[in-house]
């Protein structure tokens, strides 16, 4: 006879507001077979653990449910505390009556229906649930970054410090992210080129990083420690190990009209071009859509000024397959488009820009030498509008994002400030909501640029920039001072909103990583497992989890490393012990099942079995390697004499789950 | 047949561990409501569901069966979802010969990261299944335990 105990939890008020949780508990101590049933605040926690541990032994338990959250959460927890108290861990079962009943229903009396209806199947299925032993599976000792911002160059420095090698896909060809863009850094104001690139150069001599650029992700299978991923390494003609980097090809090459995307479009770059000086690999890549030889056949120019005989016109897409035991996401974000903010004039006068392309105007190694030109007419601007939130902290999500973009307030003070300091003749205004300077010496660093160097900060939105007269008009509303203004200004830079790269969803839906509405990453935990993904085996770094800046980004980028090297450390992983088990005495060998399994983790053998009259009899009967079984079932489907089952999953259990559900 | 006003279906959900249930999971972070007619059955992928699990349910008396899975090409064991989309064809046949309504039975493709969509579908299904009413046709009443 089966003994059963029902744990069901509150989680504080999380269950408890929605779900009756008392009768929830004795309702289910009713069902057949349960012996034991209680409710308790945070089962999770030491005490709760405690309690289903002392329930088993006092009342010697053959089955443990556990109406919680999900078990996606706190399965693995709960399996650790049963088997602490001498039971098989795979004698346990979780209802989830968290995200899947208390936060999706308001009513209580049907959360808490609902909630002894799920209780009532984990029941039912708990009590055919055999006690199971999990194999081991290898882990590969090597890690993949996706991104290669600083985010990404971070995660793999630490990796590769630790000694496992580490590979880095960056879309770009060349790694460095935003941050290559960006000219001097809040609140120290050090110049990001200079702390960036010695990294770049680190990643690039580590022996233990093999950086793959202009290269992207295309296929992912496998699981925690045995990931297989196929790379396709885009053509960039030019092969990387003869180029020298020398760059004689981009001063040559006649194509001169291609809009420079390192420099935001604001000055043009030859088809054949490296990204900036400081690329990493410094290598010369082709734009197809506007090299003449690769379009018509008719030029060749780069091919002849090479001396390292690097171009390579019939280069190829190179496809990539390698193993690894953990993933990072760092793929980063991007300015919105601000094609739904035409009140600001962006798409009508270049003197509007917005504050990454304020970077490239500040750089001395951008478009204008780091002299702050207006991009009309090339002259010095004296008035400068610098507009907060544009895209952030709407109203409608159909405009723009719901979210606070968090970076944007420190840099406007930044953008100001550097302003201020190298025209002194210039009069800043800064148009804000509110101003958000949390952080480590953030604040002092914003009011510096009221109080040292007199940016005008006014509380307010701009309504409306019109181009007229070779000046920009802005009108807008001080909230404080109750006043409308109007301001004349030479240049208006927009603080637009950011969001993930655009390519991060397809690549969660091959990673099987969640994403959130605003498709930023998922944490497994937005408290306490910040930097992996529900997926196991797949982390997160940087802004592709979240808006961030570099110190935060650095921060996360470096406690997914530890994660990582945490997991690479190990030299087996407890596998899934859910697998196929066929019932030799029912299968008659057609081989159906080895048709379907994706992992072929299914063979014959012949066996004897004792026939009528003492006879032997041999039968081939189908067989199945749990190291190699994943547990997908897709063979239990296709064995057309019921003779092969999934162990945790089987006919009998998702049965008993149906009745107690339509009970 | 009396066509109760307050009647509320008995839906179930067969759901795959890595995207659908996750999706599930999703919405309920979020916040997301949805009816609390539908109960969700956790399988590991949605090729696990063996078509008898749906006639088993509708005899037993549930009014709608839904099955949601990865997207197609995004199968963490790489092509589950496509037997169960093959397997989930030839049982609409099979449902349609036996005279269940069509509607009855549905599969949706919801990732781990699509929660919207998770509310969103369970939403139209339950009402789609209201709209039906209840299932008789294939509900066993010997099954009913009272
Ligand atoms: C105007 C502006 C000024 C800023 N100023 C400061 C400042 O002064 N101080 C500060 O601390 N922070 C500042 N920030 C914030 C800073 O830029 C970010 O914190 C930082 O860049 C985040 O790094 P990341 O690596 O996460 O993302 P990113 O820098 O965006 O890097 C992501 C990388 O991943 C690559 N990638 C994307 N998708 C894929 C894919 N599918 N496959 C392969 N590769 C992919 C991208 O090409 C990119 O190289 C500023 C931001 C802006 C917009
Ligand atoms: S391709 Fe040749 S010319 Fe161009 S950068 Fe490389 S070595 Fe120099
Ligand atoms: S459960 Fe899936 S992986 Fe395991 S043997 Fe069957 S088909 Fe193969």
């Amino acid at each position: 006879m089966q003994r059963i105990g029902v744990f069901v939890c509150w989680c504080g008020s999380n269950i408890a507001a929605t779900v009756d949780v008392e009768t929830v508990a004795q309702t289910l101590a009713k069902e057949p077979g349960v012996v034991f049933s209680t409710d308790y605040q945070y089962m999770c926690s030491q005490a709760g653990q405690e309690l289903i541990q002392e329930a088993i032994r006092e009342h010697r338990l053959t089955g443990v449910v556990i109406c919680s959250c999900s078990p996606r959460m706190h399965e693995a927890t709960f399996r650790k505390t049963v088997e602490k108290a001498g039971l098989n861990p795979y004698l346990l079962e979780i209802a989830n009556i968290r995200e899947q009943c208390s936060w999706i229903h308001k009513d209580k009396l049907t959360a808490t229906q609902k909630a002894v209806i799920l209780g009532r199947a984990a029941i039912a299925k708990v009590q055919l649930n055999a006690p199971l032993t999990a194999g081991k599976s290898p882990v590969t000792k090597r890690a993949l970054v996706i991104g290669g911002g600083i985010a990404g160059i971070q995660t793999a420095l630490d990796i590769a410090e630790a000694g496992f090698p580490v590979d880095i896909v960056e879309k770009k060809p060349t790694i460095g992210g935003k941050m290559t863009q960006i000219d001097k850094t809040f609140p120290t104001l050090d110049c990001a080129a200079c702390i960036l690139t010695p990294k770049m150069v680190d990643a690039s001599q580590n022996e233990n990083i093999d950086i793959i650029s202009y290269a992207q992700v295309e296929k992912v299978q496998g699981f925690v420690g045995n990931f297989s991923v196929t790379i396709r390494k885009k053509a960039r003609y030019v092969d990387e190990h003869k180029c020298t980097g020398c760059g004689l090809c981009t001063e040559k090459c006649p194509q001169k009209k291609v809009p420079n995307e390192f420099n935001l479009g604001l000055d043009n770059r030859r088809a054949i071009y490296i990204p900036f000086a400081q690329a990493v690999p410094k290598v010369a890549t082709i734009d197809p859509n506007y090299c003449a030889m690769l379009k018509s056949g008719k030029c060749g120019v780069c091919a002849k000024v090479c001396t390292a005989g690097a171009i390579d016109y019939k280069q190829q897409d190179q496809l990539i397959t390698r193993e690894y035991g953990a993933i990072v996401v760092a793929t980063g974000f991007e300015p919105i488009q601000l094609d739904k903010f035409d009140e600001f004039a962006y798409s009508q006068s270049p003197d509007v820009v917005t504050s990454l392309e304020f970077e490239r105007l500040m750089n001395a190694a951008g478009p204008t030498g780091g002299t702050l030109l207006r991009p009309s007419d090339g002259k010095h601007p004296h008035t400068l509008v610098f507009v907060q939130c544009v895209g952030s902290r709407c109203d409608g999500a159909e405009k723009g994002k719901s979210y606070c973009s968090k970076i944007c307030c420190m840099y406007t003070a930044k953008h100001a400030m550097l302003t201020r300091e190298k025209y002194p003749d210039t009069e800043v205004y800064v148009f804000y909501i509110d101003v958000r300077t949390p952080g480590k010496n953030f604040d002092e660093f914003y009011r510096r640029a009221v109080e040292e160097y007199g940016v005008h900060y006014i509380k307010g939105m701009v309504g409306k920039v019109t181009p007229q007269d070779g000046k920009l008009k802005v009108q807008a509303s001080d909230l404080l001072g109750g006043r409308q203004l109007r301001i004349d200004a030479d240049m208006v830079i927009l603080a637009a909103a950011i969001e993930p790269d655009k390519t991060a969803r397809p690549l969660a839906t091959m990673l099987t990583a969640s994403m959130d509405t605003n498709d930023f990453f998922t944490e497994a935990h937005p408290k306490l497992r910040p930097v992996e993904s529900p997926t196991a085996g797949i982390f997160l770094s940087g802004a592709c989890q979240g808006p961030k800046d570099i110190p935060e980004t650095v921060a996360q980028a470096s406690a997914a490393a530890a994660k990582v090297i945490g997991l690479l450390v190990k030299d087996s992983l407890t596998c899934n012990p859910c697998t196929a088990k066929p019932d030799e005495l029912m299968c008659n060998g057609c081989s159906s099942c080895e048709k379907v399994c994706p992992y072929g983790a299914i063979t014959y053998v012949d066996k004897s079995f004792r026939g009528p009259n003492r006879t032997t009899l041999i039968r081939r009967v189908a067989q199945v390697n749990p190291a190699v079984c994943q547990g997908c079932g897709a063979c239990t489907v296709a064995c057309p004499s019921g003779a092969m089952d999934l162990l945790g999953f089987s006919n009998q259990q998702i049965l008993a789950e149906v009745d107690a559900i339509c009970r | 047949m009396q066509v109760n006003e307050t009647f509320t279906p008995t839906i179930v959900a067969f759901c795959c561990n890595w995207c659908s249930y996750a999706g599930a999971d999703l919405s309920g972070t979020n916040r997301l409501q949805y009816p609390a007619n539908v109960k969700i059955i956790r399988i590991p992928c949605s090729c696990r569901l063996n078509p008898m699990f749906i006639l088993r349910a509708f005899q037993r008396g549930a009014d709608g069966v839904i099955l949601c899975g990865c997207h197609p090409g995004d199968c963490h064991y790489t092509t589950g979802n496509y037997y169960a989309r093959r397997r989930m064809t030839l049982l609409f046949s099979l449902l349609d010969f036996m005279g269940i309504e069509r509607e009855r039975t549905r599969v949706e493709w919801v990732s781990a990261a699509e929660g919207a969509k998770f509310a969103a579908t369970m939403n139209d299904f339950t009402q789609t299944i209201t709209r039906l009413g209840p299932n008789r046709r294939l509900e066993d009443l010997r099954c009913k335990v009272e």
